[in-house]
């Protein structure tokens, strides 16, 4: 659906040239860099590995990489388990007329800065917060609970988070299912339990999946919520990054750990690019 | 057995509800809160933590400088990513699939690691932290969002129209200005108003590049320090207001398309 234009081939270029240009300028050039970077010491002197080796030789670092990737998988599974059912009603349940405003208000606190949002359940989590003073209140329990600075709250803000945009993706995917499937599975003689196992759970996988990923990225590479919810308890990646730039100033080993972290996101990409391409077609 | 299904299924929709706007409720609730400490029981309504935010001018400067930032670096992401949306959609480009790989590439990438990237560069070239420096991260995160959301709108019967302006005679620049820019209208709001709400929310890239004068977000980190206080909760529940009528005039301008 294209076709060449009658004045050449230098107004095309012209138009694509200054976004190109942007991204190799400031998205290329800044990797390579950064990767330049990571193989340099702090100290100076030549070209090293140091940097990455000591995620592997030192235990604190690489239990980081643990804490993040325990922290990423809970919060991914508990989101999918909370959203796939709460999307399902709000596909299936509610009136046609009313689903958009629904889904809008459902996904609402979304639009919040993670500053804000960890904020605002450091409010509820607290030792004096709103669910320690009701507790307390009705004598539920004696003394309050350590809920902030903790991985649970950590989680918990994860997960809220993720449950809004795992509804928005597996919304989507359960609205483009047309209902002739569910149709034809009943005429076959399916149940309702079995029609969902077979035929509506399976065609809404590439949905959960792109939901899943886009949780995974997301969940790794975020800094505010843990550094609000845990503070320094349980460490994770990016926190790991920030603190080498805040404390020490020692960019080839933060540009190293950013490097390690990306090729974790590549790897998770891989594993579900299939679904991921389905998708896009 | 039909009944106490449906009823369940409500009951957990309205649990879900509850789970996700308890948050926003105990902060613009406590941010009415009279007293000192924005916990129970609630002591309001009272403005005067607003009044606190709107007297405090390192937390008003910050504001404008966050406005200023989302407004002209969303202003660029659209420009940039308009015009390469067009040109890929209207002309055979060489290595066209790869090229536009490249400029969705940053989408994959976490904020984080464009923010280290781009500050290890800046370290290099000598380039001060400033709110120009977060600017230009906020132009790389958001390029590729405005570029994928104005290609995937550029249709066949819009080419229609252009081609008819070409036969009459219409230069190349006024096609692009007083055709396709209007006929795109709905995709570009859609993605300024994207660009504005994710520039204005974002924290880690402006709290890497800038030093003295520097964003909301990240004034509001710096008053965390403090430990729980209404006035957080006032400027947070002024963050949160803004950002939804962001979204909002992103829902309205999809909604626009609809009807074409």
């Amino acid at each position: 659906m294209t076709f060449t234009g009658h004045n050449g081939r230098a107004l095309p270029w012209a138009l694509v040239t200054p976004a190109l240009a942007w991204t190799l300028l400031f998205f290329v050039l800044p990797f390579i860099a950064m990767g330049l970077s990571s193989l340099t010491a702090h100290e100076g002197g030549g070209f090293t590995l140091a940097n990455y080796s000591q995620l592997f030789t030192d235990p604190s670092y690489w239990r980081a990489m643990v804490n993040s990737l325990e922290v990423t998988a809970i919060v991914t599974v508990i989101s999918i388990l909370l959203a796939y059912p709460f999307a399902w009603v709000l596909a299936e349940m509610v009136p046609e007329r009313w689903q958009r405003l629904a889904l809008m208000l459902a996904v609402l606190p979304f639009w919040t800065s993670y500053v804000v949002r960890s904020y605002s359940w450091l409010l509820v989590l607290a030792q004096n917060g709103v669910i320690n003073r009701t507790l307390t209140g009705i004598g539920l329990i004696a003394e309050p609970l350590q809920l902030a600075n903790t991985r649970f709250a950590t989680v918990t803000g994860f997960v809220h988070f993720f449950v809004m945009l795992l509804t928005l993706t597996i919304f989507a995917n359960l609205k483009q299912l047309s209902p002739s499937y569910r149709k034809a599975a009943a005429d076959l003689g399916a149940g309702p339990v079995r029609t969902f196992l077979h035929v509506v759970l399976p065609l809404t996988l590439p949905g959960i999946m792109v939901g899943a990923f886009l949780t995974f990225v997301l969940c790794i590479g975020d800094y505010i919520t843990p550094q609000i919810l845990d503070g320094n308890n349980e460490l994770v990646m990016p926190q790991l990054v920030m603190m080498q730039i805040g404390r020490r100033g020692d960019f080839p080993l933060a540009s190293a750990l950013s490097i390690i972290l990306m090729a974790v996101v590549t790897v998770a990409y891989l594993a579900c690019a299939r679904w991921l391409k389905i998708e896009r077609a | 057995m039909r009944a106490v299904v449906r009823i369940a299924a409500w009951l957990y929709a309205i649990a879900v509800y509850g789970f996700i706007f308890l948050p926003v409720v105990v902060l613009v609730l406590f941010s009415l809160q009279a007293t000192s400490f924005p916990i129970p029981p609630f002591t309001g309504p009272s403005l005067r933590w607003y009044q606190a935010v709107l007297s405090d001018t390192r937390l008003t400067s910050a504001l404008v400088n966050s406005l200023l930032v989302a407004v002209l670096s969303s202003l660029a992401s659209v420009t940039l990513g308009f015009l390469s949306a067009w040109g890929f959609a209207r002309f055979v480009l060489p290595g066209s699939a790869l090229l536009r790989g490249l400029i969705t590439l940053p989408l994959t990438v976490s904020y984080l690691i464009i923010g280290m990237g781009l500050l290890v560069l800046f370290n290099w070239a000598g380039v001060p932290k400033s709110l120009l420096a977060a600017g230009i991260g906020h132009v790389v995160i958001n390029l590729p969002l405005c570029f994928a959301i104005i290609y995937s709108q550029m249709g066949d019967h819009q080419i229609n129209i252009e081609r008819a302006a070409r036969d009459l005679g219409a230069p190349e620049w006024k096609v692009l200005l007083m055709i396709t820019v209007p006929v795109m209208a709905p995709a570009i709001f859609a993605g300024f108003f994207l660009s504005m709400t994710f520039s204005w929310d974002e924290f880690v890239i402006s709290f890497l590049l800038t030093r003295f004068e520097t964003t909301l977000p990240v004034e509001i980190w710096n008053l965390l320090r403090s430990g729980l206080n209404p006035k957080t909760n006032a400027v947070g529940s002024l963050v949160f207001a803004v950002s939804v009528v962001l979204v909002v005039f992103f829902e309205l301008t999809l909604l626009l398309r609809k009807p074409a």
